[in-house]
């Protein structure tokens, strides 16, 4: 004879079976919660598993092509020195190099290029701040003009080997030959000097043969770079004092350790992005889906009395009844958390690829360590357990006696004064409305709350768009409104203002100086380049922090606010400067004011104060320039054939450069923001809805027995969760402020400060998500509003 | 409204109902809960359903009060045919003619007697005051009362307060007095009966307890999902003068 199907519930405890059940009657709810709980998770994975990846890749891509840990830049130093250097405690290994920067011009490209250009040995073993080999081969020592370029350019301006290329080096235009495309530790992210973006078709670095590079400069038995691995364990900030005491004769700059590299400035600033996003999201969406368990849990366990009652009249004991509800949070639980770990690796994928465009690693692979998971798993099981232990607690409580008794009707009697104030002059479904909501002020605020957090969490992060188009007008509108800034190659004298004025397509030019020093105050020290402006300069300005222009007076060094906390020095009080330039003058100077910027630190001067403080005639190195927009071509043909211009660059193409960027991630960012919250407000308006008609089935379905419309009665449920919706608009508007402000906060770097700005718009836009989500999930409510059986209603007591 | 239809028009019947047939379920595990049921019920009578638990009344009186359809055979009222109704054509005889009275109150809890009165009065044609109904089933003292604040039977004669306020054209009562003891009984079936005289609305009670059945002007035996009997009383009885 056959045997019978093996059904699988039939191996299941009687207590299991019913858990299964009950999970598939509450389906819907169940998996409105599992998605809330994968949002969060799947945040928490991707940010958590990127950033782990992400600080992996770059230690294993540092270590194996030997980033230098400190680098020490001078004017010119005998190679005889790197002995000295190598000697000094601390030290592992030395090297020098000459490192210049250059004008590029390639065919089809009208604007100058930007140009980076450091010296390789003649073999391609430079032990410290290795390159990779992506295509062609090293350069031939034999002939001077050959080149290795960074792959990003390469790629921008379709060069191949064997393709050439101009470029001016030390005032002398050269054509250039390469020979292969690399990367560089040294340019993950490969971003021009004052950009804020990477542009790979107007940034270009270029790896030469030292003897042509020093050729090129001037610097033969020379360097102008000196590279250092440092031991383990040693102090890098003695290292750095060593060395510049060293090299100070040579016209030191200043060393600096790698935390103070473009390149690894930007890459740590995005580390840290990443670590607050998964600090702070995560979080929100798991507090959201805790209240949501607590109130399915709750409910449940309400309708379930009596059966609770009746397990523990027949022997089942307390834990057993209150292990067998934890069971069912913890399986909701887990389908989130193993949505969540799926949707994470998606999204983290997917945000590897992206990544790869900006940060050019040979290699990026996401991957999360195991505790992201063991985390997620434990950190989320925990806030599900917190959320419903309350109720799990009164079932284990309940006397069954007690629980097999039904639980009197609802008393309403003790409504709030002001809703009976209200109640005088509206009809009886809004009355029920307001009692309903006051007879459970808890869950309908918790709802509201629920509902507030998913705007917040649009609009906290989404923010950040208006934060940077803002901080791009003010930094580009306001405060440098030139149209192009050219640097000289070496400071002259400020009669050369007029020749640059002269230059075709010129409308205005305004002078600048610029000196490199050390600010120093007590223990704090900054490299900081001190810009000197006249008293009349109209493009770039110094602005207060109601955007009015400064004056800089005749005395004295006006900080910005970054930079003054980071000296941590106020106004009026004393600072030192040491300048690494000309005469290396080093004086006390007092703060006379603080302004505001939002990109970079900076410091500025009276140009004149600072000529004198450098003890040179009036001079100048370089000009923020006005220019005719018709004549542009002219201007930069003119601008790349000029010798004594070390580099030029362009706001205009910085800007477009930084929306461009803005636009491309701009899509998928704001897709799964509303995504997000708008799941999130799902969940919550659907969970409330499908409790509220669990709980009010009977009497809507009375009710429909008395002649009220569908339209009618879905109105008391669903205008309950309008009520609250509507409730939860300013609160989710105040949420997603603070949580801006949160960000703001937490993002204030060196590179960045991000104004707290949020447009009308963004609030507009979340707000609405969040109503579209609530109308969405009343709708799916309605449906089940309009299915009401009457009569199965009518025949049981409640 | 749906046209009247001419040869149906008798006003003599506020319903009249052919060959009422209900099932549930199919194939083997089909139940019949009306086999065939042909009914006339005269306007302005307090009608009662008497029969076992099982036997079809409470499915007769939601197919007559528009909560259900039957599986085979028409109902009329006042001449139109009930059956051929779409939901919002019920939806809209339920509200404007029909008075429902149930077991279990079916009261809403966060509105006060006078509101749950109210509920109904705000959307009839033709509605008494809440007040007026109120006192009608002697509760105008508890009129701002929640249901929680109220016995069963102050509930169930709020349920039948609300249930005339609109002053129906019928009025259907499943046991109303099912969960009451029969002193309370006796109260809230004298708000029956004096809805049905006071306001001539045609009413239909049900019940399994025999006794009620002497206040009404005919009784209808129902069994296994037939009518089996009908008998008029020549005299009904006051309310207060039943006994069960
Ligand atoms: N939804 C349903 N599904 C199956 N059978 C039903 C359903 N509703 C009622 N019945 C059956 O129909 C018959 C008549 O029920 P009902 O009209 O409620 O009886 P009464 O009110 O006289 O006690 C009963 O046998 C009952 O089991
Ligand atoms: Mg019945």
């Amino acid at each position: 004879m056959p045997r019978p199907p093996l059904r699988l519930l039939e191996l299941l405890r009687p207590l299991d079976r019913k858990l299964l059940r009950d999970l598939w009657h509450i389906k819907g709810q169940a998996l409105a919660i599992a998605v809330v709980i994968g949002c969060g998770v799947g945040m928490y994975v991707m940010s958590k598993g990127m950033l782990v990846s992400l600080d992996e890749t770059r230690r294993a891509y540092y270590e194996r092509y030997r980033f230098a840990d400190v680098i020490a830049p001078v004017k010119r130093a005998p190679d005889s020195l790197l002995d000295e250097i190598a000697a000094l405690p601390g030290v592992r290994r030395a090297e020098t190099r000459i490192r210049a920067g250059a004008i590029l011009d390639v065919e089809g490209t009208s604007v100058p290029i930007t140009g980076q250009i450091q010296s390789l040995p003649p073999t391609p073993s430079p032990r410290i701040n290795d390159i990779v080999l992506r295509s062609g081969r090293y350069f031939d020592p034999q002939h001077p003009d050959e080149v290795l370029v960074l792959e990003g350019f390469a790629l921008a301006h379709n060069l191949q080997p064997g393709d050439h290329f101009h470029a001016i080096l030390n005032g002398t235009k050269r054509r250039l030959t390469v020979t292969g495309t690399v990367l560089s530790p040294e340019y993950v992210y490969s971003i021009a000097p004052g950009e804020l973006v990477p542009d790979d078709s107007r940034f270009g670095v270029l790896w030469m043969n030292r003897r042509a590079l020093a050729n090129a400069f001037d610097l033969d038995g020379a360097f102008n770079e000196a590279l250092i691995l440092t031991s383990t364990g040693s102090n890098e900030d003695a290292l750095i004092d060593r060395l510049d005491q060293l090299l100070k004769p040579y016209g030191a700059n200043g060393a600096y350790g790698r935390d103070q590299q473009i390149s690894d400035q930007f890459l740590s600033n995005e580390i840290s992005q990443l670590k607050v996003m998964g600090r702070m999201l995560p979080p929100i969406f798991l507090l959201v889906a805790a209240f949501l368990l607590n109130v399915v849990v709750t409910r449940l366990i309400e309708t379930e009395r009596e059966q609770i009652g009746l397990l523990k009249a027949f022997g089942y004991r307390d834990i057993a009844v209150g292990l067998h509800y934890l069971k069912l949070v913890g399986a909701i639980t887990l389908l989130g958390i193993a949505m969540g770990i799926g949707l994470g690796l998606w999204l983290g994928q997917g945000l590897a690829v992206l990544y790869m465009e900006y940060f050019k690693f040979p290699f990026l692979l996401f991957q999360a360590p195991p505790d992201v998971y063991l985390i997620s798993v434990g950190f989320s099981l925990f806030i599900a357990v917190l959320g419903t232990f309350s109720a799990v607690l009164k079932v284990m409580r309940l006397q069954p006696a007690v629980a097999m008794v039904p639980p009197p009707p609802p008393d309403y009697s003790r409504s709030a004064q002001w809703i009976e104030a209200l109640a005088r002059w509206i009809d009886q479904p809004t009355r029920m409305i307001l009692r309903h909501i006051y007879r459970w002020p808890k869950r309908s605020a918790m709802t509201s709350l629920g509902i507030a957090m998913s705007m917040g969490l649009l609009i906290g992060s989404s923010f950040s768009l208006d934060a940077m188009i803002y901080m791009i007008d003010i930094s580009f509108n306001v405060i440098d409104r030139q149209h192009a800034t050219v640097n000289f190659i070496e400071p002259r004298n400020a009669r050369a203002i007029h020749d640059v004025e002269h230059v075709p397509g010129v409308i205005t030019a305004e002078p600048f100086r610029a000196v490199p020093a050390v600010l120093r105050n007590g223990q704090y020290s900054r490299r900081q380049a001190i810009i000197g402006l006249t008293d009349t300069a109209e493009l770039s300005r110094v602005v207060d922090l109601d955007y009015q222009p400064v004056d800089i007076p005749a005395e004295g060094i006006v900080l910005s606010d970054k930079l003054a906390e980071l000296l941590n020095i106020r106004s009026g009080e004393l600072l030192r400067l040491e300048v690494t330039q000309g005469r290396r003058p080093e004086l006390d100077v007092p703060v006379s004011g603080i302004v505001k910027t939002y990109m970079g630190t900076s410091a500025y001067m009276d140009l004149h104060s600072l000529n004198r403080l450098m003890k040179e005639a009036q001079s100048i190195s370089g000009a923020y320039l006005l220019v005719d927009g018709q004549r542009t071509d002219e201007l930069y043909r003119s601008l790349k054939n000029t010798p004594a211009v070390a580099g030029v660059g362009l706001q205009e193409e910085a800007q477009q450069a930084f929306f461009a960027t803005l636009n491309e991630s701009l899509g998928t960012f704001v897709f799964f923001n509303t995504l997000f919250a708008g799941l999130i407000a799902v969940g919550v308006v659907y969970n409330s809805a499908r409790i509220s008609l669990s709980e009010r089935g009977r009497e809507l379905a009375s009710l429909r027995v008395l002649g009220l419309t569908r339209g009618e009665v879905s109105y008391i449920l669903l205008g309950e969760l309008a009520l609250l919706t509507l409730v939860a608009l300013p609160v989710g508007a105040g949420l997603g402020w603070l949580l801006a402000w949160a960000m703001v906060t937490s993002f204030d770097t060196e590179l960045f400060r991000i104004p707290l700005i949020i447009d009308a718009s963004t609030y507009g836009y979340a707000a609405l998500v969040v109503v579209l989500a609530a109308i969405g999930s009343g709708l799916l409510v309605r449906r089940r509003i309009d299915r009401l059986d009457l009569i199965a209603v009518l025949k049981t007591r409640e | 409204m749906i046209p009247r239809m001419p040869e149906n028009n008798n006003p003599d019947f506020a319903f009249h109902a052919k060959g009422l047939t209900k099932t549930y379920g199919i194939g083997q595990s089909m139940v019949y809960a009306l086999r065939g049921v042909d009914l006339e019920v005269p306007a302005g009578e307090l009608v009662v359903l008497l029969g076992p638990s099982g036997s079809g009344k409470s499915t007769l009186l939601n197919i007559l009060g528009g909560l259900d359809f039957p599986t085979e055979g028409q109902v009329y009222f006042d001449g139109q045919e009930l059956t051929a109704f779409d939901d919002r054509h019920l939806t809209a005889y339920r509200r404007e003619h029909v008075g429902f009275v149930f077991q279990f109150y079916n009261l809403i809890p966060s509105l006060t007697a006078r509101e749950n009165v109210m509920l109904v009065t705000e959307i009839a044609e033709n509605p008494m005051s809440p007040e007026q109904a109120l006192e009608m089933v002697g509760l105008g003292q508890r009129m701002h009362h929640f249901p929680a604040q109220l016995s069963g039977g102050e509930q169930q004669r709020v349920a039948i307060a609300r249930a005339i306020a609109k002053q129906p054209r019928v009025l259907f009562c499943d046991e109303p007095t099912g969960a009451l003891d029969s002193k309370t009984g006796i109260v809230v079936l004298e708000a029956i009966a004096r809805a049905n005289r006071d306001l001539d609305t045609t009413t239909m009670v049900i019940t399994h307890n025999a006794g009620i059945a002497d206040m009404a002007d005919r009784v209808l035996y129902m069994a296994d999902g037939q009518i089996q009997e009908t008998r008029s009383n020549e005299q009904p009885l006051k309310p207060t003068d039943l006994s069960w």
